[in-house]
């Protein structure tokens, strides 16, 4: 399984090389044409459609990747990193299971473009424990039995992060309004806000 | 999802004259609509150009007084805002019910009022919209109306404008700030989202012109103001019907009133009825449920949603309650 997988990331890194040229082929005039018209003001190139190389950091690491301009922080997280633990829920804003942090800011990856995303520093539930030291939030989930099956967790874990940092947990109802943009299929709510708020240091 | 090209804009004269070079070109700012669109295959660009870097962020208070809210500010950002909270506390609610603290960290003040409409007909390519394909018709007259406009619809169109902010901006005499290809232009917040004359427009921007900033102007009226949003669940969910009010009170009686309704027409209700109703008025319950009346009175509910009118009217007693009298 994670050798097919390699291979395949492998062929479609490959295969992204024709692709890339054929991006610079539509990109250029239309760069050009830009770069005209705006002669007194200076515009980044447009880059794409194909894949272009890309840095993001991530968790601390510098990653140099090619990434095409629609891909979604998401699915390079997951597809390109392999950094599977933030998960996809909807797709489309509307659960909170790709959350991630952003800049220290708690966001929904699946609607971030992930070449808008270079150069800012982007934190998954991967990159949370420290030392071989789970971080506070995910040792009170662990303590506080605050979920089920374990599809949301991740995304209420950063989400939990975020909130805390925002400073958002000064009752029960804050918590529960404030965390509203993660659902939770399995009803884990009242564990999850127990466990926010022991994180939070209000136990 | 359809494959784009990418710009990051590092100027405004510069984003916007990348506008012009590409007809099929549209900014990203948060990219929470229009990245959901392109994955939907409503929004079809053929390069996103990106605004994000521009100093288009700040929410300053300027020397008369008024406060300007920058295009790029996020909505969190202009929630916790204090020149915001107090100047215009309706905004500041509005914006703290909307979506969710995510999608609130990344989504813009400019593209919150740009956001285009929730109907599920104009989101799914699959069925006719005259919004999204004009002249294919609209699936939702005569299909699942249950959400949609009891005001200003017409034959064409009967979707209604998500945004809560531009809802309670309403209670403010807001101005627009614009910068284009022709140079700079404001124009009033009212009656810069349209009725559905002509569905496929949904504001009065013109294609390449970027909006910079929101100004606004607090007042003794837009100071004492409260934003109500009813909905199918308790958070994370767009309004079936919401209320912005603003009330300047003095001696018990209503010296001035603004009143605007959400989740009732393409663009945010302002409830001029209602606001006649309520000038000169004692800050009474009766007073408020007089103005309500009088402004449902020329509501047009369609097949499923005869509720709105009902809970329009309630929630405007219960919002205009809380500000100048007993509920
Ligand atoms: C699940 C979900 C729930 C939501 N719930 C609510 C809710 O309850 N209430 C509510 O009000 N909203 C809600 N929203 C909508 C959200 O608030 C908007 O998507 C957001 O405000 C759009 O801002 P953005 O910066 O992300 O815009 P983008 O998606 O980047 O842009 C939106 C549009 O505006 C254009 N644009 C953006 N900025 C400018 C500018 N400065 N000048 C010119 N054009 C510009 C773009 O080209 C695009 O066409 C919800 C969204 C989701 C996904
Ligand atoms: S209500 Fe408007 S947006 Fe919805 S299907 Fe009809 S035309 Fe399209
Ligand atoms: S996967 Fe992003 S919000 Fe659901
Ligand atoms: S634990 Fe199963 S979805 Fe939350």
């Amino acid at each position: 399984m994670a050798l097919g997988k390699v291979t395949r990331r492998r062929f479609l890194v490959r295969s992204a090389i024709p692709a890339i040229a054929a991006g610079i082929g539509i990109g250029v005039p239309r760069l050009n044409a830009v770069a005209q018209a705006a002669s007194s003001v200076s515009i980044v190139p447009a880059s794409g459609p194909g894949a272009v190389p890309v840095t993001l950091n991530v968790n601390g690491t510098e990653h140099a990747m090619r990434i095409e301009p629609r891909v979604t922080l998401l699915d390079a997280l997951r597809e390109q990193l392999g950094l599977t633990g933030t998960k996809k829920g909807c797709d489309q804003g509307q659960c909170g299971a790709c959350t991630v942090l952003v800049d220290g800011r708690r966001v929904n990856a699946c609607l971030t473009l992930a070449i808008a995303a270079e150069g800012k520093k982007v934190t998954t539930v991967e990159g949370l424990a420290s030392d071989g030291k789970l971080h506070p939030v995910q040792a009170a989930f662990l303590e506080y039995d605050a979920f089920q099956c374990g599809y949301c967790t991740p995304g209420q874990i950063c989400s939990a992060v975020g909130l805390i940092a925002e400073g958002r947990t000064r009752s029960d109802a804050e918590i529960r309004e404030f965390m509203s943009g993660n659902i939770c299929r399995c009803g884990a709510y009242t564990n999850i806000v127990a466990a926010v708020k022991a994180a939070a240091g209000h136990a | 999802m359809r494959p784009f090209a990418y710009a990051r804009a590092q100027s405004a004269d510069a984003a916007i004259a990348a506008m012009a070079q590409d007809a099929r070109a549209a900014f990203l700012a948060g990219g929470t609509n229009i990245v959901d669109l392109i994955k939907l295959d409503v929004a079809q660009p053929g390069t996103l150009i990106d605004i994000g870097a521009l100093p288009l962020a700040a929410i300053e208070v300027a020397t008369d007084g008024s406060v300007r809210i920058g295009a790029l500010a996020r909505m969190s950002d202009t929630a916790d805002h204090t020149a915001v909270r107090s100047g215009a506390p309706c905004v500041a609610m509005a914006l703290n019910l909307s979506a969710s603290a995510q999608l609130r960290n990344m989504a813009s003040i400019g593209g919150n009022v740009l956001q285009r409409t929730r109907c599920v007909y104009f989101r799914d390519v699959t069925q006719p919209c005259n919004k999204r394909q004009p002249g294919s018709g609209c699936s939702a007259i005569g299909g699942d109306d249950r959400k949609m406009a009891i005001f200003g619809a017409n034959d064409r169109c009967i979707a209604v404008n998500p945004s809560d902010f531009s809802v309670a901006m309403l209670t403010t005499d807001a101005t627009i700030h614009l910068r284009g290809p022709a140079g700079e232009r404001t124009t009033p917040f009212l009656g810069f989202q349209r009725l559905p004359d002509d569905p496929a427009l949904d504001t009065n921007i013109v294609r390449g012109e970027l909006i910079t900033a929101i100004s606004f102007m607090p007042t003794a009226l837009t100071r004492n103001s409260t934003y109500l949003k009813v909905r199918d669940r308790a958070s994370y969910e767009f309004a079936l019907v919401s209320v912005a009010a603003a009330l300047d009170v003095r001696n018990g009686t209503i010296h001035d009133a603004r009143v605007a309704l959400g989740g009732v027409a393409h663009a945010p209700w302002r409830a001029r009825a209602a606001e006649a109703a309520l000038i000169g008025k004692p800050a009474v319950r009766a007073t408020f449920a007089a103005a309500a009346d009088a402004e449902l009175r020329a509501a047009k509910p369609q097949r499923l949603n005869g509720f709105k009118v009902v809970m329009a009217k309630n929630a405007m007693v219960r919002a205009l309650g809380t500000l100048g009298g007993a509920a």
